[in-house]
């Protein structure tokens, strides 16, 4: 049905929220304080996950929540008590829940072998309940207030109607304040349809008590319409706080229909006939809770028309304290959502390319103003850049997200993977609060999984080992994030066994990574382990060891513009860290030219720019050294890097950029200042090009590459080391150069 | 403004302008004075400019007030705000009054005699 196409989306998103939540809690049931507490919550995120399903007649969800629900509910009354394999079998029915959630959006068929997991789940979910219900069943029946049998609320008695029903009594000042119910109702109606509009004044006094600016009126409303809730709501937004105003959504739980009723002044069977008027409730529903009513009545006793429903069905006193405990709940949580709005990331994306765009536009129009030459215009111009500067700073920050919904995936990770390896490890989290930009979060997922995973299987030494080298038993890991220069890193810790340098450079000769006899750095040592093909764990568990990892880590994260970096101590711990740009698409750009062609270098790693004035020391070689106010500065030239060919101006300028903390110079002909850039990505025909890592558009309408700089630092230093010589000579050049 | 004139024991009321919270005080003694001194009373509301709910809960009270002293009311010539009232509050079936459908099509037909 369409209807339920577009709502849909919507649970299934809610669902996977609420099973996030309830993975959450259940992995912090062992050290909460307030076991009790967590157990409601979880039980009300399965409740709401069942009652959901209800609506849209899942019900293989359904029935397997169920099972789940009651446990649950047996743990929370205390009837069960819990134990490390109760999580475990929650966390694995919470799995199985998620698969089933994760096959809506696929409309895939589950595997049969999900099929038999599930159905064992459900079995060990029975045994689990088993001491329990052999007590229920000796509980007299008869006996009203004990619960004889567990309530099954949400998934049978939901009202049919498709529409939402609407019930407001007017406050008597309404009219004097200036709220016009026929103004309210007109705007009502422009929101949808108004299928059926009962008129309701029985408050009307006689003629002479009858004050012709009070209001008497009130309503019952049947309503149609594509709105959502708060929306509606917001028609009722000036008389709600005074008037009566109750809306139910379509489906609405008969109960809620008889709490309505029940809040309402006019006669219970009144109401219940003019709800069937509207179309709102249908004979049979309305019969079905009239009867419970006289039911109860007959064995005289006077009850709450709202409550019936819950009583008559046997529910004990807290399950309906409970029930209202989770209405309110409901209500809190939809406040909150009213705060958010869900927007299609795609829709963002196109907002994100639009100001892109603008700022194109915008830096075309400077450039055409400053040709002019007119004050004013550039004076507009640039109170326009900065407004458009604003807009792109606020639409990326629509797209930042905490870090943290990452990091605590890892919670259970960790919990796993320290069961499975028999290691007892503790996962420390910090910097939950970093923002960073979603298309990174959602890639960042894979490589820290398997650093994670790795840090865990060979950081993390086993516990008699740790102990012996004189470690507290309980390993550590440590996820952590912070800003950094226009760069967000994560820093994946460990306290294991560090990183054995000589042992990875005897498996590199071993596997023909590196010639045998070749001296490396410990740095480069460390690299090494991101080479393809490289693993130098003695035994291949199921975890990591196979030698695919580490290199498709570095893969993934070079193709975000980012490093990963590894610092460690032998014996005392590693520190994986990775550096990714915080977005993806647009940067603060300074601009260069070099012949006739420009370029843009990312800002955030510009230092400085001087003048090359000295004659350069070896000739016109691509790559050279300066002296930067007595150091060593690698530079090189972008004109014989891209052998663009032309002569060098008379005065070339150096730019020097810093990243991960070594400087290199690149030379220039023309410094052209700064420049917003959007990184529009260079086609894959031309990926094989080094140095470069996107284009932009610039003002005038010419093409501007981006210098890969991570790339060219690269470069720079590489051939620095291997030619050390190279590098001693040209310092003591440069020393004999002062000297003389 | 309001006249006011009477055959026999048939009134006609005819209601010009605005029946809204503004004038509601003073409508509704005119009203139902009106109904008091005839056993059958027509409201003509082909010049109602303006109503709103303090309008129309007037006329509930007159129509009231009518059924239980044994009177008739009729409401004839409904403006088209009258109308729109009635139909947005689900009022024209309780009032039971004829009205003239003023629906587009319905519209030029009418003019035309």
């Amino acid at each position: 049905m369409d209807h339920i196409d577009i709502v849909l989306p919507l649970y299934i998103a809610e669902s996977r929220e609420l099973l996030e939540e309830m993975e959450r809690l259940l992995l912090n049931l062992d050290q909460d304080d307030t076991p009790a507490d967590s157990l409601n919550a979880i039980f009300r995120a399965a409740h709401t996950i069942k009652g959901s399903a209800g609506i849209f007649a899942l019900h293989d969800i359904v029935q397997f929540t169920h099972s789940v629900e009651s446990l649950l509910d047996k743990l929370r009354e205390g009837e069960i008590a819990l134990s490390q394999d109760l999580t475990s079998l929650l966390l694995e029915c919470r799995d199985h829940i998620g698969l089933l959630i994760d096959r809506l959006e696929t409309k895939a068929d589950l595997p049969a072998a999900a099929i038999e997991h599930g159905q064992q789940l459900q079995l060990q979910l029975q045994a689990a309940e088993q001491p329990a219900t052999q007590g229920l069943i000796a509980t007299p029946a008869k006996d009203q207030a004990t619960r004889t049998e567990k309530v099954e609320r949400d998934a049978g008695v939901l009202v049919q109607s498709d529409n939402w029903h609407i019930s407001v009594r007017f406050h008597p000042d309404s009219l004097r304040n200036g709220m016009d119910p026929l103004a309210i109702l007109r705007y009502l109606a422009s929101l949808g349809t108004i299928v059926n509009i009962t008129p309701l004044f029985d408050a009307l006094p006689p003629a002479n008590r009858m004050d012709p600016e009070t209001c008497y009126l009130g309503f019952e409303i049947n309503f149609n319409s594509r709105a959502d809730k708060s929306a509606i709501e917001g028609v009722f937004e000036f008389v709600r706080e005074d008037s009566l105003v109750q809306i139910l959504p379509p489906s609405s739980h008969i109960d809620d229909y008889l709490d309505m009723i029940h809040r309402l002044p006019e006669e219970d069977l009144q109401l219940g006939e003019i709800l069937v008027q509207c179309g709102s409730l249908t004979r049979n529903e309305l019969d079905r809770a009239l009867n419970i009513q006289s039911d109860l009545k007959d064995q005289s006793i006077e009850q709450p028309l709202g409550r019936i429903v819950v009583e008559h069905q046997l529910t004990a006193q807290p399950v309906v304290e409970s029930a209202i405990e989770k209405q309110a709940q409901v209500r809190e949580s939809k406040s909150k959502e009213m705060q958010s709005v869900r927007v299609d990331a795609d829709k963002l994306d196109e907002l994100i390319n639009l100001v892109g765009e603008l700022m194109i536009a915008g830096a075309g129009s400077t450039l055409c103003a400053q040709a002019h030459g007119d004050g004013a215009m550039i004076e507009s111009m640039s109170v326009l850049t900065r407004l458009v500067e604003q807009v792109r700073d606020a639409a990326l920050k629509m797209r930042m997200v905490q870090i943290g919904a990452t990091f605590n995936r890892f919670q259970r990770v960790v919990r796993d993977v320290s069961r499975e390896l028999g290691k007892e490890i503790d996962l420390v989290i910090t910097g939950a609060d970093t923002e960073l930009d979603k298309t990174v979060v959602e890639k960042i997922g894979d490589p820290l999984m398997h650093l994670v995973r790795n840090s865990m299987d060979h950081g993390i030494e086993p516990a008699d080992k740790r102990l012996a080298n004189g470690k507290p038993a309980k390993g550590t890991l440590r996820l952590n994030a912070y800003h950094d220069s226009g760069t967000i890193v994560i820093e994946v810790s460990d306290d294991g066994a560090g990183l054995n340098h000589e042992r990875i450079l005897a498996k590199a000769i071993e596997k023909g990574l590196v010639p045998a006899g070749a001296t490396l750095t410990i740095e480069d040592i460390y690299q090494l382990i991101f080479e393809p093909g490289f693993s130098t764990a003695a035994t291949v568990t199921k975890l990591s060891g196979r030698g695919v990892g580490m290199d498709v880590v570095k893969r993934n994260i070079t193709a975000l513009r980012g490093s990963v970096d590894v610092q460690s101590t032998f014996g005392e711990g590693a520190t994986f860290r990775i550096r990714l740009p915080l977005t993806l698409a647009i940067i603060d750009g300074f601009l260069v030219e070099v012949e006739q062609s420009s370029f843009v270098v990312p800002l955030d790693m510009v230092l400085e720019c001087v003048e090359l004035t000295a004659p350069p020391q070896n000739g016109n070689s691509e790559q050279s050294y300066l002296d930067l106010r007595g150091e060593v500065l690698p530079f090189i030239r972008l004109r014989q890097l891209f052998s663009m060919g032309g002569q060098p101006p008379r005065r070339e300028n150096i730019v020097v950029v810093n990243y991960l903390g070594c400087k290199v110079g690149l030379a220039v002909d023309k410094l052209a200042g700064e420049f917003q850039t959007v990184i529009k990505p260079l086609g894959s025909i031309f990926s094989h090009v080094k140095g470069i890592s996107g284009s932009t558009v610039l003002g005038n309408g010419e093409v501007a590459l981006i210098l890969d700089v991570p790339g060219l630092v690269h470069k720079v230093m590489a051939s620095t080391h291997a030619d050390k010589s190279a590098r001693t000579e040209a310092t003591r050049s440069l020393v004999d150069a002062r000297q003389t | 403004m309001i006249t006011f004139s009477q055959t026999g024991s048939t009134g006609l009321l005819r209601i010009e302008g605005e029946m809204t919270i503004y004038n509601a005080a003073a409508l509704k003694p005119e009203l139902l004075g009106a109904l008091a001194q005839s056993s059958a009373l027509e409201v003509d509301l082909s010049r109602v400019i303006e109503i709103d709910a303090a309008g129309v809960q007037l006329l509930i009270l007159a129509k009231k007030e009518a059924l239980e002293a044994g009177r008739t009311l009729t409401l004839i010539q409904h403006s088209e705000p009258v109308l729109s009232a009635f139909e947005l509050m689900g009022l024209v079936g309780w009032f039971n009054d004829p009205v003239v459908l003023t629906t587009a099509d319905q519209r030029p037909a009418h003019g035309s005699h």
